[in-house]
């Protein structure tokens, strides 16, 4: 409901390579409510990609359904060539790590990563299994802890163990449910490197769930941004905070100054900014005269200048729209600060200006007034 | 550094907790005198019987606390576990009819069997109610404990009624009628009559501890345990049987303890034919006025069991701390 998105009708894939996973218009229902729709993407070999979402979006649902354990109600899953429909959970070539690890409590350390590997048919030798095991913990860098239950690890032992055991059998495809969301966030920017170091070392495809943008910016190399069970836009994490396709990704990446209006002469109006808005005609499409439209303005693109020198600053850098402000609040963060700015109608606006922006002058001060300004080819106009 | 100041302040908060006073004191009091007025005392009554002399009086022993002076004396007769040994152990004279030693190895053997039937029976159920919709749970427990809304003892004749051989014998009636068997089969008065009866009457003390077990399961170890290549049967197997090991320690003690002692349902099931523990106490405190070795046989029973309770719970907590 709502938003519309059905870009997940075209198949999105990377450039010029084949694909390893073919996710097919693949749906889920749960009684009357589509927790999945339409969802067709396609994943390259050893590529690392995030399905990033708020809660709720249906991104753990397209995961379990490529792990098994729910059956799609539209659509197929490819795997590598092998259609994974009539394949049960426990004979597919993938591999996840749950959310909350899932460790198995009455198994020791290496118990639980040879628990994979004791299913394997045909049957492993025992020696075998146990020096894959004893390889996978020292991946890990968990060997000094094979004896050890899961309960007496911390969390960030615990989700590395979850790693290996997930690892253990070679899945073609590594599922990460959530992989750090059950860690401290001290270390949560930690192991995110050292997770994405690991993948990329062991050279396995792999999939992310996450609802965190800086997780899925940090590790995938590809995105796929999710809103109530549809795939809304997928790609690079820069193209996608460049090149927003709607107003949902343009919010979820990253942050923005969204204004909504109509188009009229080729202009946003009626938006809470004191002038009609200058657009670029260049990029993109232009909307229908009088159709509804957005304008998501990253905050480093919104310059802010003193009012004394504002017009020859802002003529100087070629900024078409301009309107006075005042400064509300100032986060000083070193390199660059982030002013919070309300306009003329009461509407407020970030901008991330960078320290050396003022020079030798003063930067204004809470309550100063300035002018903000920007120019046209920095917004991005969204139909959606 | 304030580090001194911590416990200093978190000390008084710990002395006046939540329920503070004389109040938690003798809720902590409790069970203590509960068990010390109803185990403690009469089985420390029962072992000073089990060390008296037969008498031919009322009551018809001698405390070995009866001094002939009148002054504190203690003089312990061992000879009723004396004589229950040369029993058990078939030794002279006393060993030929092995009266205590077919009762001992009955009881233990039935208590066995009742508690291994009363598993493979009880986990699927408290399996199937573990599983169900959590708004069908309740219900459910509730019709496993249906039963116990009649009378024990009607329920044991009710068994009586069904496995009798003569004409009132309702399966044998069926079964004749069926054309099965030509000729009533010999259901009741034996150990098969008792171990159904059992099976029957402790199954919920079964299903209850195996189903508060099985019931906190983390379904998503069994999910887990799928993703990593285990089909169904080998996850029940390696993930789901050991985990609700303490609910099965438990739903076995709670057979097999009572099934041990168990008099009335060997009695009226097993007539005569089946000797147990339970009947040989009956018969020496009753027919037989032997009071010491009544006592000496309980309390050889209470030790037989709660041996092996102290190394199941001692195992237990080596083994793991976990759920």
């Amino acid at each position: 409901m709502g938003a519309g998105a059905q870009a997940g009708a075209e198949v999105l894939g990377p450039a010029g390579e084949a694909a390893y996973l073919r996710i097919e218009h693949v749906g889920k229902r749960f009684g009357d409510v589509w927790a999945v729709r339409d969802v067709s993407l396609t994943i390259a070999e050893r590529e690392i990609f995030a399905l990033l979402g708020s809660s709720g979006c249906g991104k753990s649902t397209l995961l379990r359904m490529i792990a098994g354990l729910e059956t799609p109600s539209t659509g197929r899953i490819v795997l590598d060539g092998e259609d994974l429909a009539r394949v049960p959970a426990h004979r597919r070539p993938t591999n996840m790590m749950f959310q909350s690890y899932a460790l198995f409590p009455h198994l020791t350390v290496a118990g639980n990563v040879a628990f994979g590997l004791h299913q394997l048919r045909p049957r492993l030798a025992r020696a075998e299994i146990d020096a894959r095991v004893d390889a996978m913990l020292d991946l890990v860098q968990m060997k000094a802890y094979a004896g050890r239950a899961p309960q007496e690890l911390s969390g960030g032992q615990q989700q590395r163990v979850a790693l290996a055991r997930s690892l253990a059998r070679e899945p073609k495809l590594l599922l990460l449910d959530e992989p750090l969301a059950a860690l401290d966030k001290k270390i949560r920017r930690q192991t995110q490197f050292e997770l994405v170091g690991l993948i990329r070392r062991v050279g396995v495809t792999c999939i992310l769930v996450t609802h965190d943008q800086e997780e899925a910016m940090t590790m995938a190399s590809r995105i796929g941004i999710m809103s109530e069970g549809a795939l809304v836009q997928v790609g690079t994490p820069d193209d996608i905070y460049a090149h927003p396709n709607c107003c949902f990704s343009a919010g979820f990446i990253g942050e923005t100054n969204l204004f909504e209006g109509r188009i009229r002469d080729g202009r946003l109006v009626g938006a809470d900014f004191p002038q009609p808005i200058v657009l670029a005609l260049a990029c993109g499409d232009l909307p229908a005269e009088g159709s509804a439209a957005w304008l998501s303005l990253r905050p480093e693109c919104v310059r802010v200048h003193p009012l004394a020198a504002a017009d020859e600053a802002a003529a100087a850098s070629g900024c078409e729209n301009r309107a006075p402000a005042e400064v509300a609040e100032i986060a000083y963060l070193g390199g660059h600060s982030i002013y919070h700015l309300r306009l003329p109608g009461g509407r407020s606006m970030i901008a991330s200006v960078p320290s050396a922006h003022w020079g030798d002058a003063p930067p204004p001060a809470r309550g100063a007034r300035v002018q903000v300004c920007w120019a046209a080819p920095d917004g991005v106009l969204l139909s959606r | 550094m304030k580090a001194p100041a911590t416990p200093a302040a978190a000390r008084p908060d710990a002395a006046s907790g939540p329920g503070s006073g004389s109040g938690r004191l003798w809720v902590g009091l409790l069970p203590w005198l509960w068990m010390l007025s109803f185990f403690v005392l009469p089985f420390a009554l029962i072992v000073n019987v089990s060390l008296s002399t037969p008498e031919l009086a009322v009551p018809p022993y001698v405390s070995p606390f009866a001094g002939e002076s009148g002054a504190p004396a203690f003089h312990p007769d061992p000879s009723a576990y004396r004589r229950l040994g040369d029993e058990l152990l078939a030794r002279g004279a006393a060993g030929a009819e092995r009266q205590y030693l077919a009762a001992f190895a009955n009881s233990l053997l039935l208590a066995s069997l009742a508690t291994l039937c009363c598993l493979l029976i009880g986990y699927p159920f408290a399996y199937h109610i573990a599983r169900a919709r959590a708004s069908a749970r309740n219900t459910l427990l509730m019709l496993v404990m249906l039963p116990f809304w009649t009378s024990f003892l009607l329920r044991v004749y009710a068994w009586m009624g069904l496995l009798d051989s003569s004409e009132v014998g309702l399966i044998n009636q069926l079964l004749l009628a069926l054309g099965v068997v030509a000729e009533p089969l010999p259901l009741l008065y034996n150990g098969g009559a008792v171990l159904v009866g059992m099976v029957y009457s402790y199954l919920p003390f079964m299903v209850l501890p195996l189903y508060a077990n099985l019931v906190k399961l983390d379904l998503r170890l069994l999910e887990a345990a799928r993703d990593l290549g285990a089909r169904p049967s080998i996850a029940f197997l390696r993930v789901t049987l050991p985990l609700s090991r303490r609910g099965i320690v438990a739903g076995s003690m709670l057979v097999f303890i009572p099934a041990v002692g168990e008099f009335v349902i060997p009695d009226l099931l097993g007539g005569g034919g089946v000797l147990t523990i339970g009947r040989r106490i009956w018969d020496d405190f009753g027919p037989n006025q032997d009071w010491p070795m009544a006592a000496a046989v309980a309390v050889l029973m209470v030790l037989m069991l709660i041996a092996p309770i102290m190394l199941l719970h001692r195992h237990g907590r080596a083994r793991e701390d976990g759920p």
